[in-house]
C-alpha cells in the first residue's frame, strides 16, 4: 500500500516537475522570438556594409558605428524628432484639458441633459465619418500643413472620457461641499479640488495619449506635405520603406540595395529607442488603464 | 410658466458646468458629427469645383457602381477572410498564453515574461513594417539565413501571395500576445487559491486544475472577448496592411481601409471611398449593435 502510494506520488511530482520545466521554456522561447526582430535589428545596425548580409548572429560583424553617425548627419532625422516631440507634449497636454473638463460636467448626475451629452459622445465610439469626409474638414478648416491637423481631429477619444468620468463619480460628493459652502463656482472645485484626487487617471491618460501621438503618423502623412513637416515615424518609413514598395519584388530578389540594411536598421531604431526605454515604466499604467476600462466600457 | 423659471433656474445654477462642457462638446460636433454629416458625399458626384455642399446628388449611383467593380469584392473578401483567419488563430493566443504564465509560480520570472511579452504592444505598425521587412527579407533575414543555410529556397513572405497572409496573422499575433492576456490575467487572479489547495489535497494535478477551476473561471471573459471579437472581424487593420504589403500581393493582402486610401487619396475618387468608407461602417456598426444584443442575452452583460 505505503509503496504503491509512494510510487504514485513520485510520478505525480515527476509530472509536476515536468510540466513546469516546460513551461518554462516554452516561455522562455516565446520571449525570444519577441525580443529576436528586435536585437536583429540591433545587431545589424552597428555592422559594416559588407557583413549586415544576411545571418543570424547576435554580435555585430565588422563592427562600425558609421550608420549611426549617418542617421545624425540626415536633417530629417531631427526635424523628425522636433515634429514628433512637438505634436506628443502639445496634443497631450490640450487633449488632458479638453477630456477633463468634459469629463466633469458629465459626471454630475444633476446635469441637465447628461444622458443626451453622453450619448453624443458614446455614439462616434460606434459610427463615423471616416477617413475622406475628415480629410475634407481638416483642408476646409485650413489646418492642413499645421501641427493642428495632428492634434484636433483626435482631441478627446470618447474611450478615455468615459472612463476619466467614470473615476470621477466615484469621488464622493462631500469633498466639494465644503467649497460650494465657502462659494466656490463649478471650475474653481474642478481644478482645487477634483483634479488633484484624479492624479493616478490622469497619469494614465496622459501617458497613453503621449504614445498614441508617439506612434502616430498616418494624419502626418495625409495632412502634412511641407518639407520638413515630417514626424519621426514618417521619416523612417521613407527612408526604410518607400523608393522600396515600387520596386520590392525586385529588390528582394537581387541585393542592389539603393540604402545599406545597417543604415536601415539604424534609421529604425533611432525611432524605437525612446518608446523601447519608456515602456517598463509606462506599461504598468497602461495596464491599469485596461483594467479600469475593462470594467464597464 | 413656474415650470420654465425651474428649468431656465437649473440652466442658470449650471452654468459653470456648461462652460466646462462647451469645448468638449465643440470639438465632437466640428471634428466627428461634421464628417458624418460629409458623408452625403457617398450619394453625391464629388467634383472640387463644387465642394461637398454644391457637388450634384447622384442617389444611390456610386455605390451601384462599386458594387459592379470586381476589384471591390476581391477587396472585401480579402477583407472577410483575413479577419476570419485573424479572429481563428488571434483570438485563442492570448488566453493560452496567459494560462501558460499563471502557471509560472516565480513572481519575478513571471513578471520578466509579462514585461516582455508588452513589448510589442507599444511599438507602431509603420515601425514594425520596417522592421519585419528587414527581418523577412529574403537576402538579409535571419528566417531566410535559416533556409538558406539547410539548403532551402529563400522564401519571398512579404511578396509571395501564398504567404503574406500567414505573415498578416503571425505579426498580428506576435504583437497582441502578451497585451491581450492582461484581461484574462487579471480574472485570473481574482481565483480564490483555496481551490486549487482544496484541489491539490484531492490529488489533482496541474492539467486537472486548469482544467476544472482555471478555465471555467474564465468562461465569462471569455464569452465576452468573443463576442467583441466577432465585432471586429470586418474592421481590418489599416496600419499592419499598410505597412507590410506591396503591389505584389494587392490579389490577396488588399483590405477595405486600404482600397479606401488608395480609391479616395491617391486616385481622389472622394464618392467612391466614402461609399467605401460608409459601407464598412454600416456592417460594422451592425454587427457592433447584433453582438451587444446577444451579450446582454446571455449573461446580462452589454457595452451599454
Amino acid at each position: 500500500m505505503t509503496i504503491a502510494r509512494n510510487i504514485n506520488r513520485r510520478e505525480r511530482e515527476f509530472g509536476e516537475h515536468a510540466f513546469t520545466a516546460i513551461n518554462y521554456s516554452l516561455m522562455a522561447v516565446l520571449s525570444f522570438f519577441t525580443l529576436y526582430p528586435f536585437l536583429f535589428l540591433f545587431t545589424s545596425s552597428f555592422s559594416g556594409l559588407d557583413a549586415s548580409l544576411g545571418g543570424f548572429s547576435l554580435w555585430p560583424r565588422a563592427f562600425t558605428l558609421d550608420n549611426y553617425v549617418r542617421v545624425a548627419a540626415n536633417p530629417l532625422v531631427a526635424s523628425g524628432y522636433w515634429n514628433t516631440i512637438l505634436r506628443t507634449v502639445l496634443g497631450t497636454a490640450l487633449s488632458l484639458i479638453a477630456t477633463f473638463t468634459l469629463a466633469y460636467p458629465l459626471s454630475k448626475k444633476s446635469f441637465p441633459l447628461r444622458n443626451f451629452w453622453t450619448a453624443l459622445v458614446v455614439f462616434t465610439m460606434f459610427f463615423s465619418g471616416g477617413l475622406i469626409p475628415t480629410y475634407l474638414l481638416v483642408k476646409n478648416l485650413r489646418l492642413v500643413d499645421t501641427v493642428w491637423s495632428l492634434v484636433l481631429p483626435e482631441l478627446v477619444s470618447a474611450y478615455n472620457l468615459i472612463i476619466v468620468r467614470n473615476y470621477m463619480q466615484t469621488i464622493p460628493a462631500s469633498l466639494e461641499e465644503s467649497a460650494r459652502i465657502d462659494g466656490a463656482n463649478d471650475i474653481v472645485i474642478l481644478f482645487r479640488i477634483i483634479l488633484p484626487v484624479c492624479k493616478p487617471i490622469i497619469a494614465t491618460i496622459a501617458l497613453w495619449v503621449a504614445v498614441w501621438h508617439w506612434n502616430a503618423w498616418f494624419d502626418c502623412m495625409i495632412y502634412v506635405n511641407k518639407a520638413g513637416g515630417e514626424v519621426m515615424q514618417l521619416v523612417m518609413r521613407r527612408i526604410v520603406m518607400l523608393g522600396s514598395t515600387d520596386q520590392i519584388t525586385q529588390m528582394m530578389a537581387e541585393q542592389d540595395i539603393a540604402t545599406p540594411e545597417g543604415l536601415k536598421a539604424a534609421t529604425i531604431l533611432v525611432a524605437t529607442i525612446p518608446i523601447l526605454c519608456a515602456y517598463p515604466f509606462v506599461q504598468k499604467y497602461f495596464v491599469k488603464g485596461v483594467m479600469v476600462g475593462s470594467l464597464k466600457g | 410658466m413656474v415650470q420654465a423659471g425651474k428649468t431656465a433656474k437649473r440652466y442658470w445654477d449650471n452654468r459653470y458646468l456648461f462652460m466646462l462642457l462647451a469645448p468638449g462638446i465643440l470639438f465632437f460636433v466640428v471634428f466627428k458629427y461634421v464628417p458624418i454629416y460629409g458623408l452625403i458625399i457617398a450619394f453625391k458626384e464629388y467634383n472640387f469645383f463644387d465642394g461637398i455642399w454644391k457637388s450634384p446628388w447622384v442617389g444611390l449611383a456610386v455605390f451601384r457602381e462599386l458594387f459592379a467593380t470586381a476589384s471591390f469584392w476581391e477587396v472585401f473578401g480579402n477583407t472577410v477572410i483575413i479577419g476570419v483567419l485573424q479572429f481563428v488563430f488571434g483570438f485563442p493566443a492570448p488566453i493560452i498564453f496567459a494560462l501558460m504564465l499563471n502557471e509560472i509560480m516565480d513572481p519575478k520570472a513571471k513578471r520578466t515574461f509579462q514585461t516582455i511579452s508588452y513589448l510589442p504592444h507599444f511599438v507602431s505598425w509603420v515601425i514594425l513594417g520596417g522592421l519585419f521587412l528587414q527581418f523577412l527579407s529574403p537576402s538579409v533575414g535571419p528566417i531566410n539565413a535559416a533556409i538558406k543555410a539547410f539548403g532551402g529556397k529563400p522564401v519571398y513572405f512579404l511578396a509571395d501571395p501564398k504567404w503574406f497572409r500567414s505573415v498578416l496573422v503571425v505579426t498580428q499575433i506576435w504583437k497582441s500576445i502578451g497585451w491581450g492576456s492582461i484581461i484574462y490575467l487579471a480574472a485570473l487572479s481574482s481565483i480564490d487559491p483555496e481551490l486549487y489547495e482544496a484541489a491539490a489535497l484531492d490529488g489533482a494535478g496541474r492539467w486537472a486544475r486548469i482544467r476544472y477551476i482555471t478555465l471555467p473561471c474564465l468562461y465569462p471573459v471569455i464569452t465576452i472577448m468573443l463576442i467583441l471579437a466577432t465585432g471586429q472581424m470586418v474592421n481590418d487593420n489599416f496600419d499592419q496592411v499598410f505597412n507590410l504589403y506591396n503591389p505584389a500581393v494587392y490579389r490577396v493582402g488588399d483590405v477595405m481601409s486600404t482600397y479606401m486610401y488608395r480609391k479616395g487619396l491617391e486616385n481622389m475618387e472622394y464618392s467612391t471611398a466614402t461609399a467605401v468608407g460608409l459601407f464598412k461602417n454600416s456592417i460594422s456598426f451592425a454587427i457592433v449593435i447584433a453582438s451587444n444584443h446577444i451579450a446582454k442575452r446571455i449573461n446580462d452583460y452589454g457595452i451599454w
